[in-house]
């Protein structure tokens, strides 16, 4: 049902939710559309990891330990071509800057109650756009004290599938004909737009719109900062139009 | 296929550093972000604005997979990504919102135009 489901979390009621339930939608809404969609992108990261001449244990490593396909990508890529260390750090570093505002704009929701601040530095870690949008679509209707067991559940078992996708796309690469192979890099993309724009806020419709067409025309002049530049930019004016929007309409 | 492209291997040793460098580098944000979260309240407009930050971002990050890819997909000419996106976006607002249709029919026509180009 998830995976045919028009969103991760139909009609549940949430109210006395136990943290096994918790876990079990967690774990559910993993197994749906993120399934499909990460063993499409990891296998075809599995197979550049191969052709940029990297053994599969770090390839599996890196899906552990970087946990961001944008950064990992960028990591192949620097090793393949014998990057400097120095510039490695910098370009994996940029690439995955957008961390930043992600942990700020999701940790805030999983602090409530919490007795050991330490953990946060964990959540932190697991924390992936695919498990960003998730939880930011499914926390407002969650009770507060089990959003942190569906997090875990949902980024764990995002996790295995992505290693598993990995392993697959090593063992894989060239087996797979080009056509198939090339569409495997556009499923995730295609897939996490279509995540953001199931929203029904409006000053979120105006920063990702924003965004969207921002993005690509800043890419060419600032690749390293312009994503972090995007986000500021085009999410400050979908918040102040909106702004606008509301005190125009009221007044 | 893949013997002929992995020219350059560095020892054993080195991509395991190489590695560690790219996780600390990652982290750093991640990290940073933790005490910097401390402060702020769901309730407020800081973290309105945060997340109105975060979803242009993403949207960004995705749009520009999408039109500026790197690897194999910039081989695929930008109008047969744009067409496939739209197709995408049409069939999961008419098919109200399922993902796995938006998906499929998104994925589809991608498969099916670079197909009719490049053959299998």
């Amino acid at each position: 049902m998830t995976l045919l489901g028009p969103s991760p979390m139909s009609a549940v009621p949430y109210e006395n939710l136990s943290t096994f339930e918790a876990v079990q939608r967690g774990i559910r809404d993993a197994i749906g559309m993120p399934l499909l969609v990460l063993l499409c992108s990891m296998t075809a990261f599995g197979s550049l990891a191969r052709e940029g001449g990297l053994t599969l244990d770090v390839a599996l490593a890196s899906t552990i330990g970087v946990w961001a396909l944008p950064g990992q990508i960028v990591f192949v890529e620097l090793h393949a071509t014998g990057s400097e260390v120095a510039a490695l750090v910098l370009a994996v570093s940029l690439a995955n800057a957008r961390f930043l505002p992600m942990v700020m704009s999701l940790l805030p929701l999983l602090r409530i109650d919490l007795k050991r601040v330490g953990w946060l530095y964990l959540y932190a870690h697991l924390l992936s756009a695919q498990s960003w949008a998730y939880c930011r679509r499914v926390f407002p209707r969650f009770p507060a004290d089990r959003r942190r067991s569906y997090f875990l559940a949902f980024t764990l078992s995002i996790l295995t599938i992505s290693l598993a996708g990995t392993a697959l796309g090593y063992i894989l690469t060239g087996a797979l004909p080009r056509p198939l192979a090339v569409a495997l890099v556009l499923v995730n993309p295609l897939f996490m737009l279509l995540l953001l724009a199931d929203s029904r806020n409006r000053a979120v419709i105006l920063a990702l719109i924003a965004g969207a067409v921002v993005g690509p025309l800043v890419h060419p002049y600032a690749p390293g900062w312009g994503m972090l530049f995007t986000g500021v930019v085009a999410g400050s004016a979908g918040f102040i139009v909106n702004r606008w929007l509301t005190t125009w309409r009221s007044s | 296929m893949a013997d002929d492209v992995a020219v350059v291997m560095t020892p054993a040793l080195d991509t395991w550093m190489l590695l560690l460098a790219a996780v600390g580098a990652t982290y750093f944000w991640r990290g940073l972000a933790v005490p910097l979260s401390s402060r702020i309240d769901p309730e407020s407009r800081v973290f309105e604005w945060m997340t109105c930050v975060t979803y242009a971002l993403l949207a960004g990050l995705m749009s520009r997979m999408i039109v500026l890819p790197f690897g194999d997909l910039a081989a695929t000419p930008l109008h047969d990504r744009i067409i496939a996106v739209g197709i995408g976006l049409a069939a999961f607002f008419v098919g109200r919102r399922n993902l796995l249709l938006g998906v499929g029919a998104g994925t589809s026509a991608f498969i099916l135009l670079t197909f009719t180009q490049w053959g299998f």
